[in-house]
């Protein structure tokens, strides 16, 4: 087996019995990268020089005894995370210059730990799309099949993962940004409660949507993860002051007697893809020989999620890209007046869904349209979280698919905003709800692309979720 | 809700976004498909229910308003980045000059 190719799990052991060296792992995978990216454009930067130097100071560690949970373990970064004196454009030429003068506290702890950056990773502009098409520096494209996308926003972090370039990767997830990509991708993604982990660092888009998780590989290297990113942060006051369980520990539990929710409404959504269903139907069947109990539940509220959120993440989002001025930072075009510097900066430097996006915001904002857009779609997201505060009184946790369809072909839903929007309807409504959810590798169609199952569970129970997903790939190998 | 070229126009000058007339006309038909399709929240009624603000139950997150020096390094590497600057000020173009629109 190729070095890029290990777990974490697997990659720590063999470094701790000297069977390799991270020096050995690292360039592993930054040729890996480099035989690649032209294909995949996977990574915007690649931090090679500073990959080297971490990865021998990491080996110097593993041979005086110092090394930590993730001491010489290559990874990248969505690059709409901040990491200090590296690149950092969010996927928009309007920060093709930006190199921050701070790192995200999540990535502070990873690095910490003795992990290893090999790259920032390609993403939809500022985490706007569900195919990475959306990005300035072009898409991404599919391991699996490169006339595919590989999904969004985070579309680059999951296929590194999928094509080896990288042990794990750190994204975002809005509306699915994590757990989208990691299904069409292959890969494992979670996204964390809201507020579980802190945002410090993350370039914002809906304030109270966003939440910053890993994807890898396995579910064990999830929790790995998870134990070093979760926690209470001083500079993220959104962030929940409660202990963070040990996750490694969590998902050996026993799993027999689960109760374990099918909502209704996702299984039979009309348009969904005839093989994703059969391949989540055959899981569920998988779950109750697990000894896990299946029970139908219903979410009424399911297809309004994501109108909600194509109305609140757009406001939101319209506040959070004014900082966007091209004033103190940021590539900035000249101008007559202070006006077209604005506008011929943002112009420029946005893609149009980005525009899009700003513009519906500000239009739901505006004087006389707030109550009519805004505060509705808050409501109306009220009577989603109950949805599933009624489904958890009942079921442990629930399952569905992560997305209504494999990957799909570049550009085949580039002109249809509604349909693109709607390869989040599975993944939406957690996000509104802040809830955790994570995208399980479980089968792949006839034209061999993956399909992810998700499982959610209520907030800040992302132990219980990945304790299945946990039994789900152990019964797999 | 169907939107004009007008409308765009208003709501690109308020959000600092200049557009080409094939942009306008491009935005002007999606978004009135997207709030086409938003309007579906009209069917649900919402008369006694509260909005969701936030998902985490926290109030009053307080801290000590003290001010956090920041160091040196940090302050060079802030400044470094401003596109237009005279010594280690911050130039921009005048703030009450003749607007375009």
């Amino acid at each position: 087996m190729e070095l890029n190719a290990l777990t974490i799990k697997q990659a720590t052991t063999g470094l701790q019995n000297k069977e390799f060296s991270s020096v050995e792992l690292t360039s592993a995978c930054i040729n890996r990268i480099k035989k690649r990216n032209s294909d995949i454009n996977a990574f915007i930067s690649v931090t090679e020089d500073e990959a080297m130097d971490a990865a021998k100071k990491a080996d110097e560690a593993i041979k005086n005894g110092s090394s930590k949970t993730l001491t010489g373990i290559p990874f990248g970064v969505k690059d709409a995370i901040c990491v200090k004196d590296i690149r950092s454009t969010g996927g928009a030429k309007i920060l093709d210059t930006y190199t921050p003068p701070h790192t995200a506290t999540v990535i502070e702890k990873i690095l910490s730990e003795g992990a290893v950056l090999v790259g920032k990773q390609n993403c939809d502009a500022f985490g706007h799309g569900a195919s990475n098409e959306n990005s300035m520096y072009g898409p991404v494209k599919n391991p699996h099949d490169t006339t595919k996308v590989a999904g969004g926003s985070s579309g680059g972090s999951a296929a590194a993962l999928a094509d080896n370039q990288c042990l794990f990767s750190i994204a975002e997830d809005t509306g699915g940004s994590i757990r989208q990509p990691a299904s069409l991708c292959g890969v494992a993604g979670l996204r964390p409660s809201y507020g579980r982990n802190s945002r410090y660092g993350i370039m914002p888009m809906a304030s109270s949507l966003d939440t910053v998780g890993p994807m890898a590989k396995t579910i064990e290297d999830i929790a790995i993860l998870m134990e070093v990113m979760a926690g209470n942060d001083k500079k993220d006051a959104t962030t929940v002051n409660q202990e963070v369980p040990m996750y490694t520990k969590e998902i050996i539990k026993d799993i027999s007697g689960m109760k374990i929710g099918v909502p209704k409404e996702y299984m039979e959504l009309e348009g969904m893809d005839e093989e994703v269903k059969h391949i989540i139907e055959k899981q569920i069947e998988a779950l109750k020989k697990m000894g896990c109990k299946i029970e139908p539940i219903s979410l009424p509220h399911t297809k309004y999620a994501v109108p909600v959120y194509y109305i609140v993440v757009p406001s939101e989002d319209s506040s959070n890209m004014g900082r966007l001025d091209a004033i103190r930072y940021g590539v900035q075009e000249k101008g007559d007046s202070l006006y077209d510097v604005y506008a011929n900066s943002r112009r420029n430097g946005f893609p149009e869904e980005v525009k899009r996006r700003i513009m519906v915001g500000t239009y739901a904002l505006s004087a006389g349209y707030y109550d009519a857009y805004y505060k509705k779609a808050q409501k109306v997201r009220t009577l989603i979280r109950q949805d599933f505060e009624n489904a958890f009184s009942k079921v442990d946790l629930l399952v569905t698919p992560t997305s209504p369809f494999p990957a799909f072909g570049l550009g085949e839903k580039k002109d249809d905003i509604i349909s693109m929007y709607l390869a989040d309807v599975f993944v939406s409504p957690g996000a509104v709800a802040g809830i955790p959810g994570l995208s399980v590798p479980v089968g792949n169609t006839k034209a061999r692309l993956p399909v992810g199952l998700q499982v959610m569970g209520p907030r800040l129970a992302e132990g219980r979720v990945l304790q299945l997903g946990h039994h789900i790939q152990q019964a797999q190998s | 809700m169907k939107l004009t070229e007008k409308d765009i126009e208003k709501i690109a000058l308020l959000a600092r976004l200049e557009l080409s007339e094939e942009e306008k006309t491009m935005y002007a038909g999606q978004l009135s498909v997207v709030l086409d399709y938003v309007e579906m929240l009209n069917e649900v009624d919402t008369t006694m229910v509260e909005e969701t603000c936030q998902v985490t139950g926290l109030e009053d997150v307080f801290r000590e308003d003290e001010v956090e020096e920041e160091s040196n390094e940090t302050k060079e590497k802030i400044i470094e980045q401003f596109p237009q600057k005279v010594g280690r000020l911050l130039k921009v173009q005048a703030v009450f000059d003749k607007r375009k629109k």
